[in-house]
């Protein structure tokens, strides 16, 4: 039975005092509500919707074509030797996935604002939902990466086998970054309107529709700052046999921690006095 | 520490920062607060919404929270159900709490009956499994069987809320925290919720219930607690504490501060004036009585409604007359008005309270069940028990005496309707009714 089942101990609402304290037991504990909410918006989000789940395919393929046409016949980007549109189409479903991941994770406490003024749970849980939805749009378009590296001949190696990996990755830059601006948004709705501009300024700074070895020697290490450049270098490494991630991509890791645990920390802080600012 | 205790609250106080520049809150509001404190070197203006609160629940009791609009009941309730916490202070709970500041938190929709009930269960802390087995007995009990796969959007409200109320009575936390949920629904489904309250507490979960309806209350609670602008006034027994808090509704001295106080609309008081039109509390009881109600409206509202509710001693509510109930025009506009309702004999010899709500068919702005109270004197006829007293006149309408063989305004022989009696419909025998038509205006 959930919330912190010790019928036997005391819980106690105290004034908090500042230090990190993460009750993982409690989020065990709770982990089922994590999987109805995102449960919610996938259906919501496909419900009175003629296409359904096709527009999961249908989005990352209508970006291909876009992308093709500017950055491949107009601007001549290379691709580290892969057909360009299977390469842009790793870096669209995996951008895709992280912008959208994002943008709801930050609206997600002020959107539930109802829950968090009228019942208690572990907040956390509330922008982790935010990041899951979007897990099934990524699978959705697996399948159809696979069509598309058999017409244009591409083959993973065995690096495939780190896939998991990576998800894992996207989900928490996704999550750091989703958690410390939903815990913002709660205080300043303006996180609501700048998190559009953030996320254009990070598609442009992320090896979308270039390669990172397009960026010169010299920048590499502060264009590692960026943790979706060796995300998506990672997938592409994984599913389409491009060149493997660089030793930069630690400074990606070590900036994914140092977000995950500044948004920790921020959110904790804030956490209960969410509703009475929301 | 006493073992028995499911809740400790321990000098519990909570502050909330008011005024303009906190309560919306975005960058630029943030940088403009910071200005003006550091121009005007003032703090933000600051409420305390409870101040030093103490008290403790002993397991399997249920506590009752009395108090005004305003008083902290919520941010008290809140508290408890770790929703917010404390400024200073402690409050411990033990076992698992499951706070009802609404019924139907987290409902969509879009999402079926079934999927909002699953989703329900996960936000008030259920498993899924532990819901599974509760489901069919939450989908009878909200009479929703047929619609179960429906989207909500699509239920009446009368559904929803039934759907919605039955799952949190089905949650069987160890301490149930509950809020005003009764204040919607009719009243059979109130008499509902109270109910499953009572089950609650036979099945020993301790239970808090906060009330605008101190009928509930008593009904319900064996001890309360009345705050008052922050601070606990009275602890004990809750008909001891509900006797004084109708006391000091009803004193004549409060001067000149409002009784209640909402955004829209103040109210000032409520008095009694007989038919010589003089202010008492001590009233005949054959004689018409007004009730006077002195309110304020502050911003125009639409369509103001205002109801009289008069209970009597045992709680019920004898009268709730609302203006909205006849056609007269009723002022909406901003100003301080005197209204009377006049009231004909009919009420039992007894102890009265007046309740006054004021709303709209949308939202309820006010509601004060204590703002006065009255005596009816006169005599019971020994019968004290009854709520309304008409006095109603009697009259012959028919005799068969047995003296006579042949009634002398029908020239029927006394058996006859006897042979005539028909079991489907004995109100209205044939030889009846012409005879009651004409005699029932003679008298």
């Amino acid at each position: 039975m959930p919330v912190s089942g010790s019928t036997a101990g005391w819980i106690e609402n105290r004034p908090r005092s500042g230090l990190l304290r993460l009750d993982v037991r409690e989020l065990w504990a709770y982990r089922e509500l994590a999987g109805f909410m995102a449960l919610r918006d996938i259906k919501v989000r496909y419900k009175q919707a003629v296409l359904g789940i096709g527009w999961a395919v249908f989005q990352p393929l209508a970006g291909v074509l876009v992308f093709t046409i500017v950055f491949r016949r107009l601007a001549a980007i290379e691709s580290d030797g892969l057909p360009y549109p299977v390469f842009v189409f790793v870096g669209l479903v995996v951008w895709n996935y992280t912008s959208g991941a994002v943008t709801k994770a930050t609206q997600s406490l002020v959107s539930n604002a109802s829950l968090v003024t009228k019942v208690y749970f572990p907040r956390l849980l509330i922008p982790l939902a935010g990041v899951l939805p979007g897990l099934l749009d990524l699978a959705v378009s697996l399948p159809v990466l696979v069509v598309l590296c058999a017409l244009y001949d591409v083959r993973p190696g065995l690096a495939v086998l780190t896939l998991p990996l990576w998800i894992a990755a996207a989900i928490l830059v996704a999550f750091a970054a989703g958690l410390l601006l939903s815990a913002l948004n709660v205080r300043y709705r303006d996180v609501n309107q700048a998190i559009t501009l953030l996320l254009q300024l990070w598609l442009f700074l992320s090896p979308v529709a270039y390669p990172t070895s397009a960026v010169p020697a010299a920048w590499q290490p502060l264009y590692a700052v960026n943790p979706m450049s060796a995300v998506i270098e990672g997938f592409r490494w994984c599913l389409l046999g491009g060149p493997a991630p660089g030793p930069w991509s630690l400074v990606s890791a070590t900036v994914t921690l140092v977000l995950l645990g500044t948004a920790l920390t921020y959110f904790q802080r804030t956490e209960r006095r969410f509703a009475d600012v929301i | 520490m006493t073992a028995q205790h499911a809740i400790e609250v321990d000098r519990v106080s909570k502050r909330y920062r008011l005024g303009q520049y906190q309560s919306t809150g975005s960058l630029g509001e943030a940088a403009a607060a910071g200005l003006h404190r550091l121009r005007h070197r003032r703090r933000p203006e600051e409420i305390w919404s409870l101040r030093d609160v103490s008290f403790s629940v002993e397991e399997g009791r249920a506590l009752g929270i009395i108090g005004r609009n305003g008083a902290g009941k919520s941010t008290l309730l809140k508290i408890l159900g770790r929703i917010t916490e404390p400024t200073a202070g402690v409050a411990r709970t033990r076992g698992r709490v499951a706070a009802l500041l609404e019924v139907g938190t987290g409902f969509h929709g879009e999402l079926t009956g079934r999927e909002n009930l699953f989703l329900n269960g996960a936000i008030l802390g259920m498993s899924r499994r532990a819901m599974a087995l509760r489901f069919d007995e939450i989908v009878s009990f909200a009479g929703v069987e047929r619609f179960i796969d429906t989207p909500v959007k699509r239920y009446s409200s009368g559904m929803y809320l039934r759907l919605a109320f039955s799952i949190a009575a089905h949650i069987e936390p160890d301490i149930l925290v509950v809020d005003e949920v009764l204040a919607v629904g009719d009243a059979e489904f109130q008499a509902k919720c109270v109910g499953r309250m009572h089950i609650a507490e036979r099945e020993g979960r301790t239970v808090v219930f906060v009330s605008h309806n101190l009928d509930a209350v008593m009904q319900l609670c064996t001890e309360a607690i009345w705050l008052e602008r922050g601070a606990v006034t009275a602890v004990g027994s809750t008909e001891s504490v509900v006797d004084a808090y109708v006391a000091t509704a009803t004193s004549e001295d409060r001067g000149s501060s409002p009784l209640v106080h909402s955004e829209d609309v103040t109210l000032h008081g409520v008095r009694l004036v007989d038919e010589s039109g003089q202010t008492t509390r001590s009233l005949r009881r054959d004689r018409s009585f007004s009730i006077e109600v002195r309110y304020t409206i502050h911003e125009k509202v639409p369509a103001l409604d205002m109801s009289v509710l008069v209970f009597n001693s045992a709680g019920t509510r004898v009268l709730d007359e609302a203006w909205s109930d006849t056609n007269g025009s009723r002022p909406d506009r901003p100003g301080t008005y005197t209204v009377r309702v006049s009231v004909p004999p009919a009420l039992n010899v007894g102890d009265y309270r007046v309740g006054i709500w004021a709303g709209t068919a949308y939202e309820m702005l006010l509601f004060e069940p204590a703002a006065a109270s009255f005596r009816l004197e006169g005599s019971t006829k020994g019968r004290p028990e009854r709520a309304v007293a008409l006095f109603l006149p009697w009259q012959v309408v028919d005799e068969q005496a047995r003296s006579s063989a042949v009634d002398a305004d029908t020239g029927r022989g006394p058996d006859q309707p006897n042979d005539h009696v028909d079991p489907r419909d004995d109100a209205d025998t044939p030889n009846g009714p012409g005879v009651a038509r004409q005699s029932r205006g003679s008298r």
